[in-house]
């Protein structure tokens, strides 16, 4: 990296504020996904103006630029992909100011999702978006991922509470959409922008809207000794116009590895749980759970249990939250997908991933937010068999093919980074990609904010670049796949 | 896209034998621990160093990154690597934090002790760990002598003197004077090899673990928590010949050291039966609990591996003393005190023992007793085994923080369950002048019975 750059950044930040040496810039080539990819210089706004001027220094000297959260991305999306600078919002993260009369709060991006909630619990609200990495991820990875999670369900996504947005654009000037107004007038820009991974814009703030906590809130368990049931109560709980807060489903397999860890009072028999929380104003809540359990029963649920209070609520949803790090403790080698479909689709797509795993010799374990159909199949393979890890891979990508089939997409909440990249045109036609890449263009023309993410890159769809999670260690291959059908 | 397959145990180790470890080999963070991490970034936020500079260097995922690193020849065993895992706290919140199950506690401090065999640090600070770990702890009538000569200091009257002066300050050691100890009138050690008969009907017999330091700076505290195992119908013997956990220790990477302390305390114990190993130390007890731990590596040709199964053994008998009184339940009969407090959970019972409910349990059952829960209880205080005195400037701004938030509750007493943490709230309280009391869960419950 040109040291004339990197001398102008200490210059601003100072050197608490740069990071440049390599044992350093080591520990920024991974997030929370199985990419890899180093940058040459790491920095630390501490305002919006150092924001401002990092992008201006990017043009300056050519060099690409990244934002970067927590960190905890499943898609590579703050990685580094054709090197330069990452942008670590971490320690912007002030919470600017808290309006409880008009359920608003104003942040800056690196406030971590949860800490906002705790921050606001003692008036009785909190920041809705829940994705299970809540804990550590910032209000700002969730503005450009999107992020959903259990709740999203009766909630909305991420861009159903985000009202304004500060930005940075890639060209350097420092422009503000919406505010606290619920309609602001004019485009709704953050729709736009919401969702946009890091691609058209830095966030500097963002003004959310707090939701008040329910009255009562009702946890049920169901347990079922065949998946179809499950699935089939899930069908037929939308089809009774019943909307329940979240509606989990962990499959026999997941629920036995997070059990051993959690001991969440799963049972470890069954074939599969059904995890759904209603609430709302308290005689509500109940009328609905009482509805709930009744349909649960009525598709084969062998068992149906109700949380009796918050210490059990909280264990149950703890099972939920940790499941992809249970099954880590099997072993570090599974992919874990994010595919969604119609929610009436969700027995057929079930049998057929069973199926296709099957087919190919593989265990897949199945978590998802089944109420919006959003599934994460974890496909484990054994490490020491590179047939298998290939056939992992195509494997995972049938199951990709049949979601698009069903009516689905490739993706839920994970986004596309740079790991699904090569997954769009399964889904997009050219013209529809074209006009996606004008819009960024539009905002990004230079293209130096967070290259080689979302958009296919230049290499031939059958071809696939694999990179190695070994720890760090470095070994780049690529090897050749059965083109898309 | 997935990453190619991870290597498993066998090929990992034939591969890095291959490339340079920067570690040798014998106690070192291994292959299927250090890769149990998905990188899911999950603990972040969990991490006090995290918190305060926000730099993946100073994280749990970065800190093992680094030790994969180091292991797999990437990046030098070096002075930068050795400042990231000084600065860790070995709190273990991220532990807690885990949804993968990684046992960060035993891989900081097997890399410590791959940094203590493999980096030379400067002259003073190896003369004051060598005399510390080596000297010091391993030998109760060391530290009776240092004490005897610390109490006179202390009590003469030249403490007040050089107080008075502005020595401290200038050589910047008035935070640390701060966090001095207390040495005691009388010291624990005249309490060794006595029984102390159950009131009432005996329910329990059990061993008293009283700990190194604590002997000279505890002993109130130790006698506290024998009176109030007594009360509660426990025979508490206190084993003659025990020594220093090891903690320290192995916390510092001195593994053979905290090894050798720890055959001798299994011999000390092993002597009769009991129904437990208690200890009121927090930090002390998550150590005994893991001896087996240090056993399982850096073990020497001609040791056998009997070591391993005894260590687990005896470690199955420990218990903290709130788990124990917890488990057991509380017979004695308390008085009624009006007070309010507020719980600061140590580290070591908390992230290290997994154990968040018995001190409150306890606490509660005071008839009177209110608990208040303060914002964050489960960050550390910066207290951390040695750690504000080696790091203290970090310390500090953690303690700084600890201390708003036991403030904010309005209790006028915080309460904890390790000797560590009590002097570190003591020494916040009086530098933040909150006019808080610290005391031990076992102190609150002695104050409630004295006067039954
Ligand atoms: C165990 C686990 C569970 C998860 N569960 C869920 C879940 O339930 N639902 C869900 O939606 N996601 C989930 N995720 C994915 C991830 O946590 C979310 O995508 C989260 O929103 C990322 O936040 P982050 O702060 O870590 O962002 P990062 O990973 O650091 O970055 C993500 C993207 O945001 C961009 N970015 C970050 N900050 C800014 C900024 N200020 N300005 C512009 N761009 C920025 C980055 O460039 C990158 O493209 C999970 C991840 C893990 C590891
Ligand atoms: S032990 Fe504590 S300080 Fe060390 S990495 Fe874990 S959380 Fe951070
Ligand atoms: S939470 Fe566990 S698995 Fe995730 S990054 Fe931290 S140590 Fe690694």
């Amino acid at each position: 990296m040109d040291h004339h750059l990197l001398h102008e950044l200490e210059h601003l930040l100072g050197h608490d504020g740069v990071l440049s040496r390599p044992e350093d810039l080591l520990l920024y080539e991974y997030d929370g996904s199985v990419e890899i990819a180093r940058p040459q210089c790491v920095v630390f706004p501490a305002k919006t103006a150092d924001v401002v001027r990092i992008v201006e220094l990017s043009n300056r000297y050519k060099t690409p630029i990244v934002g970067r959260g927590a960190g905890t991305g499943l898609s590579g999306g703050a990685l580094a992909r054709e090197g330069g600078i990452v942008v670590s919002f971490a320690r912007m993260n002030r919470i600017l100011e808290i309006d409880i009369e008009n359920h608003r709060a104003v942040v800056q991006p690196g406030v971590v999702n949860a800490d906002l909630s705790l921050a606001v619990a003692h008036a009785g609200l909190h920041f809705a978006p829940d994705p299970s990495s809540q804990r550590a991820c910032t209000i700002g990875g969730n503005v450009s991922e999107n992020a959903g999670g259990p709740h999203t369900l009766a909630y909305g996504v991420t861009t159903n509470h985000v009202l304004g947005l500060e930005m940075v654009m890639p060209t350097g000037e420092l422009v503000r959409i919406g505010g606290k107004a619920a309609d602001a007038p004019g485009y709704d820009l953050c729709g736009l922008f919401v969702g946009s991974e890091g691609t058209l814009a830095l966030v500097t703030e963002v003004t959310v809207r707090l939701t008040r906590l329910p009255e009562a809130v009702k946890t049920l368990l169901a347990v079922y000794d065949r998946v179809d049931d499950a699935t089939e109560t899930v069908v037929e709980i939308t089809a009774r116009g019943i909307t329940p807060a979240a509606c989990e489903m962990l499959d026999g397999w997941t629920l036995r590895a997070v059990e051993a860890w959690v001991h969440a009072g799963f049972p470890l028999d069954s074939a599969a749980v059904l995890l759904i929380e209603v609430d709302g104003l308290r005689e509500a809540a109940e009328e609905h759970a009482a509805q709930i359990a009744e349909v649960c029963r009525l598709h084969g649920a062998r068992e149906v249990r109700v949380a009796c209070d918050e210490k059990e609520r909280d264990l149950l949803w703890k099972g939920r939250k940790n499941a992809f790090g249970a099954v880590g403790r099997l072993s570090p080698t599974y992919y874990v997908q994010d595919g969604v479909i119609p929610r009436t689709k969700l027995p057929e797509t079930l049998r057929e991933i069973d199926r296709i795993g099957k087919e190919n010799g593989f265990e897949i374990g199945n978590i998802f937010h089944a109420g919006d159909g959003n599934l994460h199949p974890i496909i484990l393979f054994d490490a020491r068999d590179s047939k298998q890890f290939q056939r992992a891979v195509s494997t995972a990508e049938e199951i990709i093919r049949f979601c698009i089939k069903m009516g689905g997409a490739i993706t839920g909440e994970h986004g596309v980074g740079m790991e699904k990249d090569r997954l769009m045109p399964f889904l997009f036609s050219e013209a529809d990609i074209a006009l996606m890449k004008r819009v960024r263009d539009e905002f990004n023309p230079a293209g130096l904010l967070n290259p080689g993410k979302i958009f296919p890159t230049g290499k031939g769809c059958g071809e696939v670049r694999v990179r190695s999670q070994r720890n760090g260690a470095e070994t780049d291959s690529t090897h050749e796949e059965s083109s898309p059908a | 896209m997935p990453g190619l397959p991870p290597l498993t145990h066998e090929e990992a180790q034939r591969e890095f034998a291959e490339t340079l470890s920067g570690f040798t080999a014998g106690d070192k963070p291994e292959y299927a621990d250090y890769s149990r991490c998905i990188h899911c970034g999950l603990c972040l936020n969990a991490c006090p160093t995290y918190r305060l500079w926000h730099n993946e260097a100073d994280s749990p995922r970065g800190r093992i990154r680094q030790m994969a690193l180091v292991d797999q020849g990437r990046l030098e065993l070096n002075e930068a690597f050795v400042t990231h895992i000084d600065r860790c706290l070995d709190c273990r919140a991220c532990e807690t934090a885990c949804p993968s199950g990684v046992e960060y506690g035993k891989l900081v401090e097997l890399a410590r002790a791959q940094i203590a065999k493999n980096f030379k640090r400067p002259r003073t600070s190896r003369w004051i760990r060598n005399f510390v770990y080596r000297r010091l702890l391993t030998d109760p009538r060391h530290i009776a002598r240092i004490a005897r000569a610390m109490r006179f200091y202390q009590r003469s009257g030249l403490e007040a003197i050089v107080r008075g002066t502005r020595i401290l300050r200038l050589i910047g050691m008035s935070k640390r004077a701060e966090l001095m100890p207390r040495i005691d009138r009388e010291f624990f050690f005249s309490r060794l090899g006595k029984t102390f008969p159950a009131q009432g009907e005996r329910r329990a017999r059990v061993a008293f673990f009283a700990g190194c330091l604590a002997q000279v700076t505890f002993t109130q505290l130790n006698d506290a928590t024998i009176r109030v195992l007594q009360a509660n119908g426990c025979e508490v013997v206190v084993p003659a010949d025990q020594f220093c956990c090891g903690a320290l220790a192995a916390h510092a990477g001195e593994r053979d050291v905290a090894r050798e302390l720890a055959r001798k305390n299994m011999k000390a114990f092993s002597a009769e039966a009991f129904d437990a190993i208690v200890t009121n130390a927090a930090g002390c007890g998550s150590t005994l609990k893991e001896y087996a731990q240090l056993f399982a590596t850096g073990r020497e040709e001609n040791e056998s591996t009997d070591d391993a199964e005894r260590a687990a053994e005896f470690s199955r008998g420990v218990r903290d003393v709130t788990e124990f009184l917890s488990d057991l339940g509380l017979s004695a009969r308390m008085r009624e005190m009006k007070l309010r407090v507020t719980y600061q959970d140590s580290c070591h019972l908390l992230h290290g023992q997994k154990i968040r409910e018995a001190p409150r349990k306890l606490i509660r059952a005071i008839p009177g007793v209110e608990l208040v829960e303060m914002p964050l209880a489960e960050q550390c205080c910066g207290s951390a085994g040695v750690y504000n005195v080696t790091e203290t400037a970090t310390s500090m701004e953690l303690l700084k923080e600890k201390m708003r938030n036991a403030k904010s509750t309005g209790a006028p007493i915080i309460v904890t369950a390790n000797p560590g943490c009590m002097l570190q709230l003591r020494a916040g309280a009086k530098l933040h002048a909150t006019g808080q009391d610290v005391l031990h869960v076992v102190e609150l419950l002695d104050r409630a019975l004295t006067n039954a």
